[in-house]
């Protein structure tokens, strides 16, 4: 099998000593083994995130992005934009589909781009890496690499939103997506039922308004507690930071004894495709994945 | 010296609508609302709105300027997408939200200290200094954000989730002395300049 290759866009929270650094050590492994190349997108800058708007405003935030496309399709042409974090693919598709429909919008993004030296042809197209998994490599070719199948362990399939709205995964649904718990059952472990699978973990906002967002936070892991989940798995990046981080919070000032780790769906993968616990990222949980960590350990 | 707000209010006089349509990111959907209200429960932060998305709407049509554009309510906006994917007219919601707070705070109307309008400021010039986003001078700039004495209180407050991360090394403490950047960072300095320039004279905010 030839390689599968992209332009590979990995966004802040994803460079080494990130917040989500370990994500992107088990990013690598799944890659590995499923013969896909990732070519990082030379001198890449920051999409603008959720809060971009509030002063960065329309083109400022449009010229952002498409500074990222542009270098795609100079550096890798033909090559689709692929990345793992969900805002940055929300902010690059989103961008690339505007610029694409809206001539006079590509002409004033050009002229802002000339400035770094750059023009974007709108050509590149943006996707997430779960859509590489599952429309490119396929579910046969997932569960094909798995040597230890993650038996008895249960999770809590929490998809957010950005990776599900406004986009979302092609043929899934916004209420309802089904991809993440087919995943955790391909790598051999149990999707529990899960009603808080697209609750908003507060986004930003756990730093502005932190007790809304806490409250968001209790209801996703409460969920899970109540539907005998093991782990919550997430492919989000600000909803695994949300989720780990603000339980020991919220079990200070409410008295919980919220105690749930938050992995990513590549974190399984990894395991179950016979990774260490240290290539998983494990190693860069708050809340230890012990259940996990002993069936590396195995 | 006239202001952008008083410019644009002189102009617009009798039509809040059409300054919204002229000058908010996707403002021309907002006739497109039929005020069934489904926008206002779907989003997660509704219990913390003074206005729904819907009655922002409707105040719209009945320019009421001055409250719209001083509300906090849009602020609250997570960006989860929920009111967009569940619009029965399918209009663009979320960005119309975003639309109008960026419109408010450029026009000096949006609520002073209101946090979200606070960190979202220094998000941005968090990025634009480098390219990328710092993540330890990002969380420590909002610490500090209500000066110094809070900020050391803050902080301290954090503390154990702040070490938590630096020992799961998703913290570098290394960051303050520079970090990740991007190498041509003067490039996309200008570019956003650029582009907030062009923007700026289409809006009538220059």
């Amino acid at each position: 099998m030839s390689k599968k290759q992209y332009a590979f866009y990995p966004g802040c929270s994803s460079q080494a000593k990130a917040s989500a650094d370990n994500f992107l050590r088990s990013i690598d492994v799944v890659c590995q083994k499923l013969d896909v190349q990732l070519n990082e997108i030379p001198d890449w800058n920051c999409c603008g995130a959720s809060i971009g708007y509030g002063e960065g405003g329309e083109l400022p935030r449009l010229a952002l992005s498409a500074r990222n496309l542009a270098l795609a399709e100079t550096n890798f042409a033909g090559q689709d934009m692929v990345s793992v974090c969900p805002a940055c693919w929300l902010a690059s598709r989103e961008t690339a589909e505007r610029l694409h429909e809206n001539n006079s919008l590509l002409a004033e993004c050009n002229e802002a781009l000339k400035e770094a030296g750059l023009t974007f042809k709108g050509e590149a197209k943006a996707r997430h890496f779960v859509e590489v998994l599952i429309e490119d490599i396929g579910w046969d070719q997932m569960k094909s690499q798995v040597v230890k199948p993650l038996d008895g362990l249960k999770f809590a399939g929490y998809v957010g939103c950005q990776t599900n709205r406004p986009f979302g995964i092609a043929g899934e649904s916004f209420e309802n997506p089904l991809y993440l718990d087919k995943m955790v059952e391909t790598v051999g472990a149990e999707a529990v039922k899960y009603d808080q699978k697209v609750t908003c973990c507060g986004g930003a906002l756990a730093f502005s308004e932190p007790d809304k967002a806490q409250k968001q936070i209790r209801d996703i892991v409460e969920s899970a507690y109540d539907h005998g989940a093991d782990m919550i798995v997430t492919p989000c990046q600000l909803c695994q930071a949300n989720v780990e981080i603000y339980q020991s919070e919220i079990n200070k000032k409410q008295g919980t004894k919220f105690n749930m780790p938050v992995v990513y769906y590549s974190q399984l993968m990894t395991i179950a495709y016979g990774g260490t616990a240290q290539q998983a990222g494990l190693d860069g949980q708050l809340i230890k994945a012990e259940k996990l960590e002993k069936i590396a350990g195995k | 010296m006239t202001t952008a707000n008083q410019s644009a209010g002189a102009k617009y006089k009798n039509s809040f609508l059409k300054e919204v349509e002229a000058n908010v990111e996707d403002g021309q959907w907002v006739k497109m609302c039929m005020q069934c209200g489904v926008c206002a429960g779907s989003c997660p932060l509704g219990p913390a709105w003074e206005h729904s998305p819907q009655k922002i709407f409707m105040m719209i049509r009945a320019g009421k300027r001055e409250e719209v554009l001083k509300s906090d309510s849009m602020w609250m906006c997570t960006s989860c997408y929920n009111c967009i994917v569940r619009c029965p007219r399918k209009l663009p919601i979320t960005h119309i939200m975003h639309g109008l707070a960026n419109y408010a705070h450029r026009l000096g109307l949006a609520p002073q200290g209101q946090p979200t309008r606070e960190i979202a400021k220094l998000f941005w010039d968090n990025l634009v200094k480098t390219g990328r986003v710092n993540e330890l001078k990002f969380s420590l700039a909002m610490y500090f954000k209500d000066g110094f004495g809070q900020g050391v209180k803050n902080a301290m407050a954090m503390q154990s989730v702040g070490l938590g991360l630096v020992k799961a090394k998703r913290l570098n403490p290394m960051e303050i002395l520079g970090g990740h950047s991007c190498k041509d960072k003067s490039g996309i300095q200008k570019m956003i300049a650029k582009a907030r320039e062009i923007e700026d004279r289409r809006k009538g905010l220059a």
